[in-house]
């Protein structure tokens, strides 16, 4: 593999870090703030795609920032799949940044220069993530993520908040500490090294129960892919505002769970000898039965982001279905389901925000008739779910069609059933919302026939996430390109 | 004057406290400058005298030019070199934070306080760079005289507190001194570089065993290694902020420091770690320090006690590290007396702070601090990461190899209870930042600008300024470990260790 030494990944992590104090001094100016806030997430995007062409010829960058422990350094090193997952995070942050500024102004939120900041250093994070070429610097940027996240879960610093806070350290944290940091060093003892590689750098150095304790301690550690049953934080944290829960729990810090989750299986065992000791048919079913509790028990919820939620839990386990398969079809799935599902799950979450500015309306009954009031948001989220679904002409059908096809290439038919079973449930959890927002009769319109949409500063955003869904369904070359790349077969 | 460095670094602050105990006398504000000006010559000294280290290797100082073993030798290796950095840039920039307080808690008895103050800083940095062990005990009591005469000066409990931490001291400094009377009847020297010539044919004498012991003992008991830390809690909880900000950083480490001397360089490693046999019990001991340590700090309500306790559990780390008997582990202890010292003293200066604004420690005292005490409170955050273990801040990074030793050793119960006090820290901590950041409840479901925040109201500059260098030294210390491990501790820790 070529490889070539540039600043650019450093420069794309700190393009949102370095804004930070500019947000905090321009606290009396909100539009100037906001600008910059713009203008970092801008140049953040543009520094990830100007290393894009370089990507896809299939050469990696790599830069070293410090060498903190002799011998680990925390390193960058952007190959096909970190491109394909920040390319991904940074754009959606332009279009959440325009949405915030919708969101928080409508509702007159209190204490908006903290929300820009964090969010700002949460960016940061994110693409840190994507791009770290060892399990040091990955983990230094899951933890920034999950304090960073912090006080943007606890926003509203009321008692509900505290107790999500709570939760959500409980589990994000205490994962990280008590499972990832033993099983890091014990690897780091045995392997000598923490990079990552085609092959991961664990083969040949543990026998199988060690190897199997280990990739439990990694799958199970990361808890911000809500893998049952480290999942119940992410519903508690839907007490933030909806832009953070669109871009970070939805995008970017469940995301980041199922990359690392992602990047252990692939750089860290290495799937050959996962394949070899028959430990991807376990991780499997760990995530296959995430799957389908999650849709079930979002069948059963009335809060709107709550059902939202449950949603994405079951959607991340896909992800890891996918790649614990450990066909290359399936890999492929798993990876471009990053993207995919990350556009149409942030629609979703924008019109839930939407309707929120708009109506105050939380609840899925209450929302019967809602479509002829606000017709612009119903069917952007009649797209956004199409797409969760798995059904054309969305981005999601793609990623699907690679999972269903990884389940057959690895000859795996329980998740094949677990695959159908779950769309069908998807499909009932989403659409009869967007049948009855539509379909009802007069007497049960709980809305005056009157179009109202929230302000357009929510409204265009989701209009763009949705029209980029669709548009994947055409053009999912690049994602598709970058994980076929990055599973390099 | 290069040459003089070991010399100044103790004779300067010596003078110096005659001097200030004089000026007080005259005019209460020179005492703060003179203060200033001696521990400032020992901190230029010390960092001379690190780098003097690293570019020359050992330096052996005759003190008035007496050859040992009749006169007083300083060594000052990679090992003390490095901690006497440590306690006197911690004690300087300690001593600026803490000028305000002092003013403030007993504007009478600022004289005597200077005084107390740097004589004790003169022991501490004494104990650290001398090759005597006899020596070491006479500066020991000079730092824990001070020590308990600036811890009495608090509250109403203070100087109860005091007293029984002056019985236990005493007890340990006693123990101490019986472990070195009996190397002197064995060996017939007190020179450290000396007695560790003589020694290893007598290893297997019960007298070298005894004293070995005798003088471990001592030691834990000043360091307040569980279960021999009762002393500790009240003493630094009911002291002066100024003194305990001083003491809490820096009195355990350097108790530490004389038992990795002791353990690696009068006695050997092959002596403490196979001879002996002892060290899994003893690092077993170091796990109930821990979880204990812990525990007790969960039980707390009170910002200052639970910090203490959090001293105690730190020093399980440190013996834990240092007793797992291999290279890993060495380090970690090491790393972990400078890392934790900077912490503990970002921590007990917030605390400080705290204080000073608000005349109470209790968690309900600390309601709305984020709003009132930013500054202060982001500094706190900061140290919090760091005791928790989060990179970049220096506290991974010890933690990082004292787990790396614990596998090494394979001792998993060592590991986990650093897992566990790394939890514990956890809680301990987001319990505070929650009632800082979220009582007194507003409401702000109301959704209005119209609620009016409380006006900020920070400490004085001259308290947040060394607070924040204590804060960003936190992170650059952390991202430097690698210097520090390749440059510094690898050379103090003796090849035999694997």
């Amino acid at each position: 593999m070529e490889t070539i030494t540039s600043i650019k990944p450093l420069l794309a992590v700190l393009a949102s870090l370095l804004v930070v104090p500019i947000l905090v001094t321009s606290t009396r100016m909100p539009n100037v703030r906001e600008a910059w806030t713009f203008v970092a997430a801008t140049v953040k995007f543009l520094i990830v795609l100007s290393m894009l062409p370089t990507v896809l010829k299939g050469t990696e960058i790599v830069y070293t920032v410090a060498e903190v422990i002799p011998g680990l350094a925390i390193k960058f090193r952007v190959d096909a799949f970190g491109m394909l997952f920040a390319l991904v995070s940074s754009s959606l942050w332009i279009i959440t940044s325009a949405y915030s500024i919708g969101y928080m102004r409508g509702l007159k939120e209190h204490s908006q220069t903290r929300y820009f900041c964090y969010f700002a250093i949460c960016l940061s994070a994110t693409v840190g993530v994507a791009f770290s070429a060892n399990l040091l610097t990955l983990y230094l940027f899951y933890e920034m993520l999950s304090l960073a996240t912090y006080p943007l879960v606890t926003h509203h610093q009321d008692p509900e908040a505290r107790k999500s806070g709570r939760k959500y350290l409980l589990y994000i944290l205490g994962t990280s500490i008590a499972f990832v940091l033993p099983a890091m060093l014990i690897s780091y003892n045995l392997a000598g090294t923490l990079e990552f590689a085609k092959q991961g750098f664990l083969a040949g150095t543990a026998s199988k129960p060690l190897i199997l304790f280990l990739l439990i301690l990694l799958v199970f550690g990361f808890a911000k892919v809500a893998i049952m049953p480290f999942h119940s934080w992410l519903p508690a944290a839907m007490v933030a505002p909806t832009p953070v829960s669109a871009l970070l729990h939805a995008v970017a810090v469940v995301k980041v769970g199922a990359f690392s989750i992602l990047r252990m299986i692939t750089g860290v065992f290495g799937t050959d000898l996962l394949l070899d000791l028959h430990l991807g048919t376990l991780v499997c079913y760990a995530a296959a039965f995430t799957v389908i509790v999650a849709s079930l028990i979002a069948l059963t919820q009335d809060e709107l982001k709550r059902r939202l939620a449950f949603s994405t839990i079951g959607q991340l386990s896909y992800i890891i279905l996918g790649i614990a398969l450990l066909s290359p079809k399936g890999m492929i799935g798993g990876m471009t389901h990053i993207a995919m599902h990350a556009f149409g799950k942030i629609t979703l979450f924008f019109c839930a925000g939407a309707i929120a500015v708009a109506t105050g309306k939380k609840y899925v009954s209450q929302m019967v008739g809602i479509g002829k009031r606000m017709p612009v948001t119903m069917i952007a989220f009649f797209i956004g779910s199409l797409s969760v679904i798995g059904l054309p002409p969305t981005g999601g059908f793609f990623s699907k069609w690679y999972l269903v096809l990884g389940t057959l290439q690895a000859d795996q038919m329980p998740m094949l059933l677990v695959l159908l079973g779950s769309s069908l449930l998807n499909a009932a959890y989403f659409l009869p919302i967007v049948y009855k927002a539509f379909f009802c009769t007069p007497e049960e319109s709980m809305f005056e026939n009157k179009v109202e949409e929230a302000p357009i500063w929510c409204v265009a955003p989701l209009v763009v996430t949705a029209v980029c869904s669709i548009v994947l369904f055409f053009y999912p070359t690049v994602f598709l390109n970058l994980a076929t790349l990055a599973i390099g077969k | 004057m290069s040459q003089q460095y070991p010399a100044l670094l103790v004779v300067v602050p010596l003078l110096s406290a005659l001097v200030i105990c004089g000026a007080g006398w005259v005019n209460k504000r020179l005492c703060f400058p003179i203060a200033v000006a001696a521990l400032g010559v020992a901190a230029y000294s010390c960092i001379g005298l690190l780098l003097r280290v690293l570019d020359e290797g050992v330096i052996v100082y005759k003190l008035g030019g007496w050859d040992p073993p009749m006169g007083i030798a300083y060594y000052v290796d990679h090992l003390n070199g490095l901690v006497l950095v440590v306690v006197s840039v911690v004690a300087l920039l300690n001593l600026i934070a803490s000028k305000k307080s002092i003013d403030q808690e007993f504007p009478d008895k600022i004289g005597p306080f200077y005084t107390l103050y740097v004589l004790m800083v003169t022991g501490l940095l004494g104990i650290v760079v001398t090759g005597d062990a006899f020596n070491l005990y006479v500066l020991l009591e000079i730092a824990a005289l001070t020590g308990y005469g600036l811890l009495a000066m608090g509250e109403d409990r203070a100087p109860l507190a005091a007293l029984n931490y002056l019985y236990m001291g005493t007890i340990g400094a006693c123990f101490y001194l019986l472990g070195v009377g009996y190397l002197y009847i064995v060996t017939g020297s007190l020179n450290m570089v000396d007695i560790a010539r003589i020694l290893p044919p007598l290893y297997q004498s019960k007298a070298v065993l005894g004293a070995f012991i005798i003088c471990m003992v001592g030691v834990w008991l000043k360091m307040a290694f569980f279960p021999l830390h009762a002393w500790l809690p009240n003493a630094y909880t009911y002291a002066p902020s100024a003194a305990s900000s001083l003491i809490a950083p820096l009195v355990t480490k350097v108790m530490i420091y004389v038992m990795i001397r002791l353990m690696l360089t009068v006695f050997t490693p092959e002596f403490a770690f196979t001879t002996l046999a002892v060290s899994d019990s003893i690092v077993w001991l170091a796990v109930i320090a821990i979880v204990m340590g812990a525990i007790l700090a969960l039980t707390e309500r009170n910002l200052k006690k639970m910090l203490t306790y959090i001293v105690v559990a730190e020093v399980g780390y440190m013996v834990g590290g240092a007793w797992l008997g291999n290279r890993a582990g060495m380090t970690g202890a090491i790393l972990h007396i400078v890392n934790d010292a900077l912490m503990t003293l970002c921590v007990f200066l917030v605390a400080g702070n705290i204080v000073y604004k608000l005349k109470g420690y209790a968690f309900d005292d600390l309601k709305g601090l984020y709003r009132k005490m930013p500054f202060t409170m982001t500094a706190f955050t900061v140290g919090v990461l760091s005791m928790i273990g989060v990179p970049p801040t220096c506290g991974f990074f010890s933690k990082w190899y004292l787990i790396l030793g614990a596998i090494r050793a394979e001792h998993w119960v060592f590991m986990g209870a650093l897992l566990f006090s790394s939890l514990v820290n956890a809680v301990l901590f987001f319990r505070i930042i929650e009632i800082a950041f979220f009582e007194p409840f507003t409401d702000h479901h109301a959704h209005g600008h119209d609620h009016q925040p409380e006006p900020i109201d920070e400490a004085p500059l001259s308290m947040v300024v060394p607070l924040w260098i204590v804060a960003a030294a936190l992170v650059i210390v952390g991202i430097y470990t690698s210097d520090i491990v390749t440059k510094i501790i690898q050379f103090a820790i003796p090849e035999g260790i694997l």
